[in-house]
């Protein structure tokens, strides 16, 4: 299925999820609030897609924007699905529940950017040991041990 | 001459035919294994790499002997010896050639299966007193395994007993034909296969499975002690061979003076190489598995020949 | 003097006993983690009850590293994710820039990148099914696979000068062309190959102990291996036919014909058959591809040498040999990624681990483990 097919499907049966609806590089995003993520991935669960792919986030400065790409065998397509969280209090509802292969995924955005899973039965820091300060992957990271690259190039 | 010293001489003599015999035993292996593995094996030190076992022994009794700190230290040291001295022992039993066993005693096959048995608890010492977790595992391991093992092979021993009526390893000679051979055939099998699970070896090393426990109930020895380990695997792997050798397969007999000796030697050599060859071509057992071989398949196995043996002694 | 050890914990059971169980620490330096996994162990007697990963002891920041570097200096960094398999994240990355930047393709450089990562995929087959042999005891199995590895890790070093971290595949194109007698050296290593691997499936597969050592041990339902967003061999072997190069086809991977090999009961015995099936499937697709090659250019000329491309981000991934790979890239227009996400089928099939070690047997958690066949460089990053 291609990706203006999958439009009109989504939006032949989730009107509400239709604007949300745009094309990037090639990829159909779904961009949602993040009070509405839990509810828009499992209405695309319900649609179809089955597989969670990948789990990660983008720290924009101003706010972290949580990216899931979501994909299907029966309709073989992928969607992404986008929201933008606060940085102040980052805070999304884990989806655990709807796929397990969430829990060792968000355990790593959890690990790299200090997201709350809120629901994740299990997140602690997964990559990095116990007790690391800070959030490695957030651009406002810093320790001494960071070695910045001259700008040589 | 006293009966101390005789024994020190004979103790002497035994400690040089085991240490050469793993010397030559490691050697074979590797250049088994490494015929099995489209490989040449040792080839630098020495003619055909022979000397490679001897510079390896040198290089381990030089190495620190390292006792982990929270072991049990009286234990953890006497472990090794007590896991080799049964092996060297049961050396003493075999028929070398015609009227000539080291120690003729009335209870010769009986005391090859029981003394060897002694090594079980070494080994599971050595587990225990390590203070560590894939030695505790392998120790016990290694326990249940070995007892397991030691009812079939016994059996698998019981018809030259029952066909010479007697445990005397030369009288058995003595009374042994050549129609024995087909006649004790699964009887072999069993014992083949229990010597090898006996010893530790592939595909029943599990006390010290290398994927699996690292190194087993040895994983904190290092040097000489661990060295011992090793004597005592090929020690009973040879002894088990040139037992084989002699009672189910005739051994010296047929052949007059020095080749007697000779043919035993090369009868043994060929089973040392079918062991080394189900080493290195089977993978290994799981615990349960390992159980279920022994108690379902090996002591059935070997109370049926028992049977066999039995069934055909009023006719003989 | 004593110490007592710490590593016995007392749980209550269901039925309200007491057990003593043992706590193993399998790792991070144990010879089957196939790296430097750590797995806390829990065990009843042999039984595994629990059986908990620890992993990040390879953790070195390559995403992190990535935002530091330009696009073109990203490319070796990638070799160092999947160490078993660099041409993949080569081509992943390559791809997900290639498709932020708008970059267009030779079709030669298309047919070598698939030649050469077929090729990976076997030598990546060969370790996996070696080593997870290894595991099991089967030490020859080991041997007899690295040597079908070294043939093609042979191959590579004469078309790209290195052994393990290629650089190969890059933005635009590949680095090299074939030398010349290099085509046919890979054809003869076909031929040979699938004799070699009949040679194998009769070794270790044929062999009883094998058998059932892999039976039956570390079952993952279809429904399972899909939720828990299992790819490769893992999925497969559960029978659920996904391949990203027949259900995604990227490339020129529409213009050949092979099979996708499943399994149907999810063990390990199934997950390391797929994988003897596929390299079969690799060698057709590698002759016909070398038979459909034409010459031409091998990357696109006039690249600049400083890549900034527009804002946005793009996706892309492969099947590697451990299922698909897919690079995340953000462009803010700089000559630098703003981020890089390696989406690695390593960490997710691995996070399957404590769920089918559960209720096996010590010596089945090492052979699950090699099952799922993870690259450390890769779940680590």
């Amino acid at each position: 299925m291609n990706i203006p097919e999958l439009r009109d499907h989504l939006c032949a049966i989730h009107p509400d999820l239709c604007p949300l609806f745009s094309i990037e590089f090639g990829d159909g995003v779904l961009s949602v609030p993040c009070e509405k993520l839990y509810d828009a991935a499992a209405d695309l669960r319900e649609l179809g897609f089955d597989r969670l792919g990948m789990v990660t986030a983008v720290d924009h400065g101003t706010e972290f924007e949580m990216v899931y790409r979501l994909h299907s065998r029966s309709m073989s397509a992928a969607i992404f699905l986008k929201c933008g969280v606060s940085r102040d209090e980052p805070r999304v509802r884990s989806l655990v529940d709807l796929w397990p292969a969430a829990l060792w995924q968000e355990r790593e955005a959890y690990d790299m950017f200090g997201i709350e899973f809120e629901g994740h039965p299990d997140l602690r820091r997964i990559l990095l040991p116990e007790g690391w300060e800070g959030f490695p992957l957030r651009k406002d990271y810093c320790d001494d041990r960071v070695v910045r690259r001259p700008d040589y190039i | 001459m006293s009966a101390l010293a005789w024994g020190a001489v004979w103790g002497l003599a035994a400690g040089l035919v085991i240490a050469l015999a793993a010397l030559i035993g490691v050697w074979g292996e590797r250049k088994v294994a490494g015929r099995i593995q489209m490989r040449i094996g040792p080839q630098e030190l020495g003619p055909f790499g022979l000397l490679q076992t001897l510079s390896d022994t040198v290089k381990l009794v030089l190495k620190e002997d390292i006792t982990p700190r929270a072991a049990d230290v009286r234990v953890f040291r006497a472990a090794p010896l007590i896991v080799f001295a049964p092996i060297a022992m049961s050396f003493a039993v075999v028929p070398y050639a015609a009227g000539f066993v080291p120690l003729n005693t009335s209870v010769g096959l009986l005391f090859f299966m029981a003394v060897p048995a002694i090594s079980v608890i070494g080994v599971l010492l050595a587990g225990w007193s390590s203070r560590n977790t894939y030695a505790t595992i392998g120790g016990l391991r290694a326990a249940a395994q070995m007892i397991s093992y030691e009812l079939s092979r016994t059996l698998s021993i019981l018809p030259f007993v029952l066909l010479a009526g007697s445990m005397r390893p030369l009288e058995v000679m003595d009374a042994w034909r050549w129609w024995w051979i087909p006649l004790t055939a699964i009887g072999f099998v069993v014992y083949l296969i229990s010597s090898i699970a006996e010893v530790n070896r592939g595909p029943f090393d599990l006390p010290e499975a290398e994927s699996e426990l690292v190194a087993g109930y040895f994983a904190d020895y290092s040097g000489i002690r661990w060295a011992i380990f090793m004597m005592a695997e090929y020690g009973g792997m040879v002894v088990a061979a040139l037992f084989a050798a002699a009672f189910f397969f005739g051994g010296y007999l047929g052949l007059p003076g020095v080749l007697g000796p000779i043919a035993l030697i090369l009868k043994a050599t060929a089973i040392v190489v079918l062991m080394i060859w189900v080493k290195w071509t089977f993978p290994r057992m799981r615990p349960d598995q390992l159980m279920k071989t022994a108690w379902k398949v090996l002591t059935p196995m070997a109370l049926v020949q028992l049977v066999i043996v039995g069934a055909v002694i009023p006719w003989l | 003097m004593s110490v007592e050890i710490e590593s016995r914990e007392c749980v209550v059971r269901g039925d309200g006993g007491v057990v003593e169980q043992l706590v193993v620490n399998v790792g991070p330096s144990h010879p089957s983690t196939h790296g430097v996994c750590r797995v806390i162990v829990h065990l009843d007697g042999e039984v595994v009850t629990k059986a908990e990963p620890v992993i990040g002891y390879l953790h070195r920041g390559i995403e992190k590293m990535a935002e530091n570097r330009t696009y073109l200096q990203v490319v070796p960094l990638t070799d160092r994710l999947d160490y078993v398999g660099s041409m993949y994240a080569n081509w992943a990355y390559c791809r997900a820039l290639e498709r932020l930047a708008g970059i267009r393709v030779p079709e030669r450089a298309e047919y070598l990148r698939v030649i050469v990562c077929e090729m990976q995929r076997i030598a990546s087959h060969m370790m996996s099914l070696g080593s997870a042999a290894a595991d099991s005891g089967a030490a020859t199995m080991f041997i007899y696979a690295f040597d079908q590895r070294e043939r093609i890790i042979e191959l590579f070093e004469e078309l790209c000068g290195a052994r393990l971290t290629y650089n190969y595949v890059r933005p635009g194109g590949v680095s090299f062309d074939v030398p010349e007698g290099w085509v046919e050296t890979a054809l003869a290593f076909c031929r040979t190959h699938r004799a070699a691997l009949t040679e194998m499936d009769r070794l270790y597969f044929g062999n009883v102990i094998a058998r059932d050592r892999l039976k039956g041990v570390g079952v993952l339902s279809a429904a399972d291996a899909v939720a828990w967003g299992a790819s490769g061999p893992v999925a497969r072997g559960s029978g659920v036919n996904f391949d990203l190069r027949k259900h995604d086809p990227y490339s020129v991977y529409p213009r050949f014909d092979f099979d996708v090999p499943t399994g149907s009961n999810g063990d390990c015995y199934d997950r390391a058959r797929v994988r003897l099936f596929e390299c079969y499937e690799s060698c057709r697709i590698l002759e016909q591809a070398i038979a459909q090659m034409e010459p031409g250019p091998f990357r696109t000329e006039g690249l600049p040498r400083l890549l900034a491309p527009r804002p946005g981000d793009a996706y892309d991934h492969i099947e590697s040999a451990r299922g698909s790979l897919g690079v995340y890239l953000v462009a803010d227009g700089t000559p630098r990624p703003y981020r890089m996400k390696v989406r690695s089928p390593a960490f997710c099939n691995l996070a399957l681990l404590p769920m089918l070690a559960e209720g096996h047997m010590l010596s089945d958690l090492v052979v699950i483990l090699g099952s799922l066949d993870p690259v450390f460089g890769e779940v680590d990053r």
